[in-house]
């Protein structure tokens, strides 16, 4: 139980840290370095409590595609960032502000909340013992029969999200020679093929 | 000591505020903000699983996997937008992020 305190405490000191930094690094690529600690982090805390089969996910989408995705934006644009930084340290007091509000309400929320008693009985899906069902198999389960149409539709936004990057960003050079394959497909011979009667010795 | 619930939400509601304070900080870096919009969603993340292990109940833990499929499809649009932004203007300033206005 020791252990899982002392682990607590290290993987939330971490993640705040980490998320002070990314707000607060000059460098946005540092800014971006951060925030992959952080996930790690969180990854670490959903480990603890555990959900392994979300930590996992967690490094693996938020780590290894979202951060990375980022990190490849951020070097490839050629941006002035310190200019970028200027004027920051005014919105400070405000920003500061709507902080102190917003967790002094989120507290609130947290210090006059109590749990109501008959809550285990009306689960939606009620967790299997550990030693006989495991979390990711356990997930699985429910995602693939109860959730299944949850699921078709995240699939759904996540195809529509690849087709919008990829019109997005797709570039139309002009005198670029491609490939015209409608114009290949609708050719007939009649149009392109010529015969002509060509007598000995004279040539064409 | 034990380690409850309370702590967790703790941890996330830091997490929430950081991102939202990192939206008022870099107010005209659309990177950052992008970034801070991602951390908010982990706070939510966060504290979906630790309702979701306090109160054993699965259905928690589906609902922080549709956020991280609609927070990974954001993040690509978001960047794209970006992309295609900085191609026509050379720049990313939130200021000058003005070309639809009436």
């Amino acid at each position: 139980m020791i252990v899982q305190g002392i682990a607590f405490y290290v993987f939330a000191a971490l993640l705040v840290a980490s998320g002070v930094m990314v707000i607060s690094a000059r460098n946005p690529v540092h800014s971006v370095l951060f925030l992959i600690l952080a996930f790690f982090q969180a990854a670490g805390l959903c480990l603890l409590m555990g959900a392994e089969f979300i930590a996992m996910i967690l490094v693996i989408v938020y780590v290894g595609a979202v951060a990375v995705l980022f990190l490849f934006v951020v070097m490839m644009l050629d941006i002035n960032f310190r200019e970028l930084r200027k004027g920051a340290m005014e919105a400070l007091p405000l920003g500061a502000l709507v902080g102190l509000i917003l967790l002094a309400e989120l507290a609130a929320v947290l210090g006059g909340w109590i749990v109501a008693p008959n809550v285990a009985a009306i689960a939606g899906a009620p967790t299997p013992a550990i030693d006989q069902v495991s979390n990711t198999q356990a997930l699985g389960r429910l995602m693939y029969t109860q959730y299944v149409y949850l699921f078709q539709a995240s699939g759904i936004v996540l195809l529509i999200a690849m087709i919008g990057a990829i019109v997005l960003t797709l570039r139309h050079r002009a005198g670029v020679r491609k490939q015209n394959i409608g114009a290949q497909i609708s050719r007939r011979r009649e149009e392109v093929v010529v015969i002509r009667k060509v007598t000995t010795g004279e040539g064409v | 000591m034990e380690i409850g619930l309370g702590h967790y939400l703790t941890v996330s509601a830091i997490v929430f505020t950081l991102g939202v304070l990192g939206i008022f900080l870099n107010r005209k870096n659309v990177i950052i903000i992008l970034m801070s919009i991602e951390m908010m969603l982990l706070a939510v993340n966060l504290n979906l699983v630790a309702f979701s292990t306090y109160l054993h109940d699965l259905v928690g833990q589906i609902f922080a996997m549709i956020i991280l499929t609609v927070a990974a499809a954001e993040a690509a649009i978001g960047l794209a937008i970006l992309v295609v932004y900085f191609r026509n203007r050379g720049s990313i300033r939130v200021e000058d992020i003005n070309m639809m206005k009436g």
